[in-house]
């Protein structure tokens, strides 16, 4: 019999109605992540690498304009669309739920971000470069990419291993600062805490829009919504209807059929922008 | 069908291999301006290679550009080859012959080219071992257990295309040996040597001709499957996109088959033209073998404008906001919809309004008009499926871009044509592009028929 070693599927909640637009997780995901500088050229040309992005949206006729924040990241689909074209399996689902991103295979062939319907897949366009005084503050836990290759969100996959690790072979409960009895330095809910594995974008966010943990932990602060957004796939599956005005749970772009593993709540208007 | 005077064996000799026997002035000086472009556009390849595929104008939701279009459309142009070859000679078109090893050589270099369109626009070429597992003696990296993966269209489309490569040089090849022997017998030294190993020994008797035949038939048999999978492949890297709404089609495959025997035959006709014109060969490309491919071209255009209307349409069927939005950039947005509108007149509308006049279809320049803007149209057709697709490929409008090619793009795909008018005007320099056998054996078939007063030129065939 074939044991699971790992035991986690992660997912990400993120409250619309709490974002405020801020960019926080934007400079924690760059800090973290050893993504290049973008320049204002990076910008103009598209090409600016954002693993997280806050994409902004107006609503409403002007005077009457209200913006809309909406963070979009790799969703970590279970159908990825990336995944079956990749022609050397640069890219694949692991046992975590996780879309993970092979860097020495890729051979930039970019299909699986043409293919990717939420545009959150990066090309290095050129050889990375930090000015020499941020040479020191590389994160040592994460490979710095080359040219030619995709990059995308891994949802801090480094830290992820760092808490597997923890408790797994160091048997360190890194919340109570207490060791782990042996039999139960499992990789599961129970024993990987939010102290150890938190994204930084989520660890960053002040108002707390990003939620970030694993799908079966009860007392996690995503199961709820990952089981509403299971129950409104399987009620649609089934030929029933899902009223969208009593649910603020949502997947994007569903109807393309991938399945993410990050679920968005809607915001909450308590005063609509009059439609004109 | 025949038209013209009967020419004698001898006659025919002289005349087709005099690409070969003799060399004019022009001809190194052709080959070595081809020969400059292409090595300046290698030149900007590497420079592309080594800095990174940033010096392109791709981005990121335009992520492919002039290449993938360039080797689409390259793809389409040799669909001609297989169309020529196989399917008129299985369909014992006579006026098949004087086009059909233009057709296939065309189609072996076109498919060269292509296939170096997206090798060089990966952004690690060095990699490429790890997708073309086929390069022999080149080890795969399976100690790990890491093989292609074969879900991928960017899998099935090499060995599509590879399979395509290979059958159209054995095609080619066979073919040739009829001819090879002739060469043989009327070089001296090291090219007699060689054409003598290429001929493989042959003296022309009975068995040898049955065997030649028999190969030429099988593969012409072997090969129309792939006729159909090529270029159904290609499009399937668009068609399985689910991500990109206006990709997503299940009307691509037959749309692009019937594109690239457009583009292709089109293209063909426009290199016998310029073959006849600086070899001189009038009395092999007649003017009826040009108004024949005119006429199929009538046929197969209308059959490509069939879909291009019902694909437009089917995009609209469903009334999706994200198809709308392909569309209204297609259709309404400048300069998309000016290209747009160019690329259906001059891909339909001018070609075919051309080929419908009987006086039209024998005027070689207006021909040579007519085939050129039937390819700049199908360039632009794949370019317009391409870019505005990605250009808008989901709703995420914050994400909405458009695509500028750069210079290096711009030389390189420029370069192509040089590339493959080189690699064409080299090979006339070592094989007829004009199947002697082929000639001679329809020489022989010819016969008149006597109709009441008039006769009628025609072909005699037993089988």
């Amino acid at each position: 019999m074939v044991t699971q070693r790992i035991d986690h599927k992660w997912g990400m909640v993120v409250d619309l109605d709490r974002c405020t637009g801020c960019q926080a997780c934007v400079v924690a995901c760059q800090a973290e992540n050893n993504i290049p500088i973008n320049t204002k050229e990076y910008f103009q040309q598209r090409r600016a690498y954002e693993w997280i992005r806050i994409e902004r949206y107006w609503e409403g006729e002007f005077p009457n304009v209200k913006a809309k924040f909406i963070p979009i990241l790799c969703q970590h689909c279970e159908n990825a669309p990336c995944e079956p074209v990749c022609p050397v399996f640069a890219t694949y689902h692991n046992d975590e739920g996780l879309n993970v991103q092979v860097y020495n295979r890729c051979v930039g062939t970019r299909y699986c971000s043409v293919n990717c319907p939420y545009t959150v897949r990066f090309f290095n366009y050129w050889e990375p470069q930090w000015p020499d005084r941020l040479r020191n503050q590389l994160n040592p836990d994460v490979t710095v990419r080359s040219r030619g290759i995709m990059e995308k969100c891994s949802f801090c996959v480094q830290r992820l291993r760092r808490g597997e690790v923890n408790v797994e072979r160091r048997g360190l409960d890194t919340l109570t600062g207490q060791s782990i009895p042996v039999a139960e330095r499992k990789l599961n809910h129970r024993q990987m805490k939010e102290g150890n594995y938190l994204p930084s974008c989520v660890q960053a966010c002040p108002t707390s829009a990003l939620q970030f943990a694993d799908q079966h932990d009860e007392t996690g602060p995503v199961k709820s919504y990952f089981d509403e957004a299971n129950g409104h796939i399987e009620t649609r599956e089934a030929g029933g209807h899902v009223n969208e005005e009593e649910t603020r749970v949502y997947r994007l772009f569903e109807e393309v059929g991938t399945k993410p593993n990050l679920i968005y709540l809607k915001k909450v208007e308590p005063f609509p922008v009059e439609k004109a | 069908m025949q038209e013209g005077t009967p020419l004698q064996s001898r006659q025919i000799n002289r005349e087709l291999l005099v690409s070969i026997l003799n060399s004019p002035k022009w001809f190194w000086m052709a080959v070595g301006i081809l020969g400059l472009i292409v090595l300046f556009a290698m030149g900007t390849a590497g420079l592309m290679i080594n800095k990174g595929m940033g010096v392109t104008g791709l981005n990121r939701p335009v992520m492919w550009g002039f290449f993938i279009t360039n080797f689409v459309f390259w793809i389409g142009i040799s669909h001609a080859g297989v169309m020529l070859s196989a399917i008129l000679r299985l369909s014992k078109a006579e006026w098949r012959r004087p086009a059909t090893r233009a057709a296939e050589i065309l189609t072996v270099f076109s498919l060269m080219t292509a296939m170096m369109m997206p090798l060089i626009h990966t952004g690690r070429p060095w990699r490429l071992v790890y997708w073309i597992y086929t390069v022999p003696f080149v080890p795969y990296d399976y100690a790990r257990g890491i093989w292609p993966n074969v879900r991928s269209p960017l899998v099935w489309d090499p060995s599509a295309v590879y399979t395509y490569l290979t059958s159209s040089i054995l095609f080619v090849i066979i073919a040739l040996i009829p001819d090879f022997a002739v060469l043989r017998d009327r070089t001296t030294g090291i090219s007699n040597k060689i054409y003598g190993m290429l001929a493989m020994g042959w003296q022309g008797n009975p068995r040898q001709w049955k065997l030649q035949i028999i190969a030429g038939v099988l593969l012409s048999a072997l090969i129309l499957p792939v006729f159909v999978s090529v270029h159904s492949i290609v499009s399937w890297d668009f068609g399985m996109a689910v991500s990109v709404k206006s990709w997503h089609s299940t009307i691509f495959a037959p749309y692009f088959v019937v594109g690239a025997v457009h583009s292709g035959v089109s293209a063909v006709a426009f290199v016998l033209i310029i073959l006849r014109y600086i070899y001189g060969w009038q009395n092999y490309i007649r003017h009826e073998h040009i108004d024949a491919l005119a006429r199929l071209l009538i046929v197969v255009a209308t059959g490509w404008f069939y879909f291009l209307v019902m694909e437009i349409v089917f995009g609209f069927y469903g009334r999706e906001a994200d198809e709308i939005a392909v569309r209204n950039l297609q259709f309404m947005i400048t300069p998309w919809n000016i290209w747009m509108m160019i690329f259906v007149g001059v891909t339909y509308f001018l070609p075919v309004a051309i080929w419908l006049s009987r006086s039209a279809r024998r005027n070689l320049w207006i021909m040579s008009l007519a085939c050129i803007s039937v390819n700049v149209g199908m360039w632009l057709e794949r370019f317009l499926i391409i870019v505005p697709g990605l250009a808008r490929k989901q709703l995420l409008t914050f994400d909405w871009y458009t695509y500028t090619p750069s210079a290096v793009e711009w030389i390189i795909v420029g370069a192509t044509f040089a590339m493959v008018s080189m690699l064409m005007l080299v090979i006339a320099r070592v094989v007829p592009l004009i199947p002697l056998y082929d000639i001679k054996e329809g020489e022989i078939l010819r016969t008149e028929i006597k109709i009441g007063r008039v006769s009628v030129p025609a072909t005699f065939r037993e089988d």
